[in-house]
């Protein structure tokens, strides 16, 4: 029984993070609907600090992107999923804590220009 | 004839239990259970063509800042984190007409600024507390009127109270002031 709970509740992880996200703790968390309707973008120090230094970089799909190229990202994960849920697709962000306010900024800048509007700050509870 | 005296052959499942048990082992360390949680919000299309004047009154501002000390300032007051939700609430709510706070519920905003060096933990409690004063106004408000909290209100319900307490929390763009 053990062994079937487990089968079905895993989700293997699709993607090898190459920054580190240790999202921020907040009281006031809702639950995203529906995984398949979400597009996460991830911000932090990369885990290889050795290799790619401490400056927060932006992870989209399995690689490093830049600001420019959020907008071709974007289009793409649109173009993978099916054209109706399209408008309802919500935008994860995945950031460090800390991170500081100026690159995040700029990705919402870009997703606005995106017209990708729908936002999730990505949180986990507050233990009180 | 020769039939009856041969058995069926068995599987030997002796180590049945073995291999499920290694399978159980196997999800157990393999699972993560994803957090997908997190503050909703969002974001104003962009602008086409220049953006129209809007006439806000001053009163119906909430001016909330963030310097890149993430030190927290409100209506020109320096205040702790924690009195961010009580202030927000009275602002909107406006409990004895001030004239200095919110005319009535719809029409106010709250404007936040950040600063570029602002860090993310920051800006987030920041939002949790809006977010909170908002939530917690429209729980008020629902259990006075319908005698429930807002999330447990149908879906028409929640629609009305949504009207009454709009939550409209407009930012702008991060300066970049003192080094990060």
């Amino acid at each position: 029984m053990l062994l079937f709970f487990f089968m079905v509740v895993t989700v293997m992880r699709e993607k090898t993070p190459l920054v580190r996200t240790r999202v921020p703790e907040a009281t006031e968390i809702v639950r995203l609907e529906k995984k398949s309707w979400v597009v996460y973008l991830y911000i932090g120090p990369p885990v290889r600090t050795d290799l790619y230094g401490t400056a927060p970089r932006i992870q989209l799909n399995d690689a490093f992107g830049s600001i420019d190229q959020i907008i071709e990202f974007i289009e793409h994960e649109r173009s993978q999923r099916d054209e109706r849920v399209r408008p309802f697709l919500t935008y994860s962000l995945k950031v460090d804590r800390e991170t500081s306010m100026g690159i995040v900024s700029d990705v919402k800048q870009e997703l606005r220009k995106a017209n990708a509007l729908k936002l999730n700050y990505s949180a986990v509870r507050r233990k009180e | 004839m020769a039939r009856k005296g041969k058995k069926v052959p068995e599987i030997n499942a002796a180590s049945m239990a073995d291999i499920a048990f290694l399978l159980l082992i196997f999800f157990l360390l393999v699972t993560t259970i994803d957090t997908d949680k997190g503050i909703i919000r969002k974001l104003p299309p962009m602008p086409k063509g220049p953006p129209p004047e809007v006439e806000v009154h001053d009163r119906n501002v909430f001016v909330v800042r963030v310097n890149a000390f993430d030190q927290l300032m409100v209506e020109g007051d320096i205040i702790s984190i924690d009195d961010l939700r009580k202030r927000t609430k009275e602002f909107i709510l406006n409990p004895y007409n001030s004239p200095d706070l919110a005319e009535n519920p719809q029409k106010a905003i709250v404007s936040l600024k950040s600063d570029r060096g602002t860090s993310y933990d920051m800006y987030i409690q920041v939002q949790n507390e809006l977010t909170a004063a908002y939530n917690e106004i429209r729980d008020e408000y629902a259990l006075q009127h319908y005698g429930k909290e807002y999330e447990a209100l149908p879906k028409r319900l929640q629609k009305e109270v949504r009207k009454q307490f709009p939550m409209k929390i407009s930012e702008a763009e991060p300066e970049e002031t003192g080094n990060q």
